[in-house]
């Protein structure tokens, strides 16, 4: 059985600020780090591999430097590395980033479960897992909150429909992104990490992936643009109150008053 | 390929936009500066490059498509057997504002089984056709099946724009929906504005966080994108103009590889979207004497608790209370929020609320810049001071 888990490099900080004069980004640094929600997606390939005994692989797109988040997941416990890189990848949206990630898994063979985490934390859409789904014509699951079982066959999860809980029977091929809480995600392990260093990683450019279309992939494959990028603007006129603490908090119950907040109770 | 191309010629080797580029995808390479994969295409590099080296490559134009043939404003209808999910009449009410500017109306799609009567009570709200497709099969959602029924709902009515609700069901369905069209679809969007030529305008907080991005479809049809719950104005019910249309599609479609074994209806937690009040806690709330203070405080308030993202990474609260961009989107009339500086992500998920009182130590916190009362202070002394100064209500008013 291969299970392809899905990764990303993201920024380790979350603090992007736009000087207001230039208009320009403000970098704070450039430390870069596995996805978060990733490591429980890497978790759960690793729970599922110890019942069946799946080859664990990961992919992730990105610049060269992106290898690292590779190296990040054979220290969790992957076993070989597929590295997407190509200029032509660049400037992809959602349609386009899935597109080519599904061109990289078809590279894989026999690929019977593609894992995601629920989204990354630098583009915060949750899309790329069903739209990769998507384009490789295979069912799936967003958002699995418990694996119940898994067999040769297929999976049992259950998954949050906002008013009910369902139980549902997912058969290979199939592609799953999993909720932060499904396993506790195990720390890197330097061992694992020292052990792993001989680990393949395959590197592929976008003429190397064997059915991938040119015209789907980077910014000529993406439909949408970004017009602009702003900081936005608030107008509110704020109350300032700076004074001691216990001022500040009998004028905020004044005020929690006036807006009929707050009445005392058993009045 | 299209792209952006850096003349060597032109080109200082100043660094400038290896500095700048927020993506980190420009380097030095033997040299020369290059551009790889990470690049987004913000452009920033091209804007500001002293010696304007840098310029944008584009394709052999690609033919245009026919706008025109695209019409109208489809509403994914969010439902649990009939109860109809209130993101939906929000999406309406947007829908029809945005209807308004080109000329046009406002349709629905419904998946489901029994479910005419609820239907029929969409047509309140003034939209013109409620595509029903209704089986068994579709009782609950499931990514695949649904899917064969939103594709075959487009193709019959064309729409322009295909409005989503970011529910869990909405945000799994759309970008299966969206690829299968191989058309844009953007998450989450904040702001919807039309233009004239039917070009959405879709407006969302991007690259985790502090700026908002303006994104434009201008040569796909449909243009989906997703809202979240409690962003947009409702609508008002109005006169009735429209009908249910019953629709049908080959059965076999209907058949999912996914199979339910057991479906149980879940406990109903009040979710901190539906709350009035809301206090909120993040990562300037150090230690737990502090939080006890605020919860009950909160208590006293009958507010419910939430907090920013560091709350759920350290464990000490439950994803289900967080706010923001990868929590959950809240409006209510008043939010009181203690040590949250107010991050663009956690902005985006509250900024719809009536009245927002902020207390940070730091007056410089982005926070203050959207609350209405800003407070300088220490959040555990103000908890504290205003739970003295609650009690003190009560005993005045008992005697």
């Amino acid at each position: 059985m291969n299970i392809v888990v899905c990764v990303k490099q993201v920024p380790a900080t979350q603090k992007v600020e736009v000087d207001p004069v230039t208009g320009v980004l403000k970098r704070d640094g450039i430390e870069t780090k596995m996805n978060p929600y990733d490591l429980y997606a890497m978790e759960t390939a690793l729970q599922i591999q110890k019942k069946t005994g799946a080859k664990i692989h990961v992919i992730t797109m990105g610049p060269p430097a992106a290898k690292a988040v590779l190296q990040e997941a054979f220290a969790l416990g992957a076993d070989e590395g597929w590295l997407l890189t190509d200029r032509k990848f660049a400037g992809a949206d959602v349609l386009a980033t899935s597109y080519a990630i599904a061109s990289g898994i078809r590279q894989i063979e026999h690929v019977d479960l593609i894992l995601c985490g629920k989204q990354t934390t630098d583009g915060d859409t949750a899309q790329v897992g069903p739209e990769m789904a998507e384009v490789l014509g295979i069912p799936h699951i967003s958002w699995v909150t418990e694996l119940i079982d898994v067999d040769e066959k297929a999976l049992v999860v259950k998954q949050d429909l906002t008013e009910v809980e369902a139980v549902a029977r997912i058969p290979y091929p199939c592609l799953i992104t999993v909720e932060k809480g499904i396993f506790q995600p195990n720390l890197p392990s330097y061992k694992r990490a020292k052990a792993a260093e001989k680990n393949p990683i395959h590197t592929l450019s976008a003429a190397q992936c064997r059915t991938l279309d040119p015209a789907r992939i980077g910014l000529s494959g993406s439909p949408t643009q970004v017009e602009r990028i702003f900081t936005p603007t608030h107008d509110v006129k704020t109350l300032r109150l700076e004074g001691a603490e216990a001022e500040s908090a009998a004028r905020l119950v004044e005020i929690l008053k006036e807006d009929k907040m707050w009445e005392e109770e058993n009045a | 390929m299209s792209g952006l191309v850096i003349d060597p010629k032109k080109c200082t080797r100043c660094g400038l936009c290896i500095q700048q580029c927020p993506f980190n995808a420009m380097a030095m390479v033997e040299g020369q500066v290059q551009i790889n994969a990470a690049c987004k295409m913000c452009r920033m590099c091209l804007r500001n490059c002293p010696s304007q080296a840098i310029s944008e490559q584009t394709d052999a134009p690609q033919p245009q498509i026919d706008k025109s043939q695209w019409h109208d404003i489809l509403v994914y209808v969010e439902h649990s057997d009939g109860r109809i999910h209130p993101v939906t009449l929000e999406l309406i009410g947007k829908a029809q504002a945005l209807a308004q500017v080109i000329g046009q109306q406002v349709n629905c799609l419904m998946i489901g089984d029994q479910i005419e009567a609820a239907a029929d009570a969409l047509l309140d709200y003034g939209v013109a056709n409620v595509y029903l497709y209704e089986d068994p099969r579709l009782k609950y959602f499931r990514a695949d099946n649904y899917t064969e029924v939103f594709e075959d709902c487009i193709q019959r009515s064309h729409p322009t724009v295909v409005l989503v609700g970011a529910t869990v069901s909405g945000r799994s369905l759309a970008p299966r929906t969206a690829a299968r069209f191989r058309t844009g679809l953007t998450a989450d969007c904040t702001v919807l504005e039309m233009r004239e030529n039917t070009d959405l305008v879709q407006i969302r907080p991007a690259f985790g966080g502090n700026i908002m991005a303006q994104i434009l479809n201008t040569n796909h049809r449909p243009q989906f994108a997703t809202v979240r719950y409690k962003v947009m104005d409702a609508a008002q019910k109005q006169a009735r103009i429209g009908q249910v249309v019953s629709c049908s599609i080959d059965s076999a479609k209907l058949d999912s590889k996914i199979e339910w074994l057991k479906i149980e209806k879940k406990e109903q937690e009040v979710s901190i979207s539906d709350a009035e009040i809301l206090v909120a806690v993040g990562r300037g709330v150090k230690d737990e004497k502090t939080l006890a203070l605020i919860e009950t405080l909160a208590q006293r308030l009958h507010a419910q608790m939430a907090c920013s993202r560091p709350f759920v990474e350290s464990g000490r609260y439950d994803v289900k209370k967080q706010i923001g961009l990868s929590g959950r989107t809240v409006k209510p009339k008043l939010i009181l929020t203690f040590g949250i500086s107010g991050a663009i992500q956690f902005a985006a998920g509250m900024k719809g609320a009536e009245k927002i009182i902020a207390v940070n130590t730091d007056p410089q916190a982005p926070i203050f810049d959207l609350a209405h009362v800003a407070v300088v202070g220490d959040a555990g002394l103000i908890a504290e001071n205003m739970l003295k100064e609650m009690e003190g209500e009560a005993v005045c008013s008992a005697n």
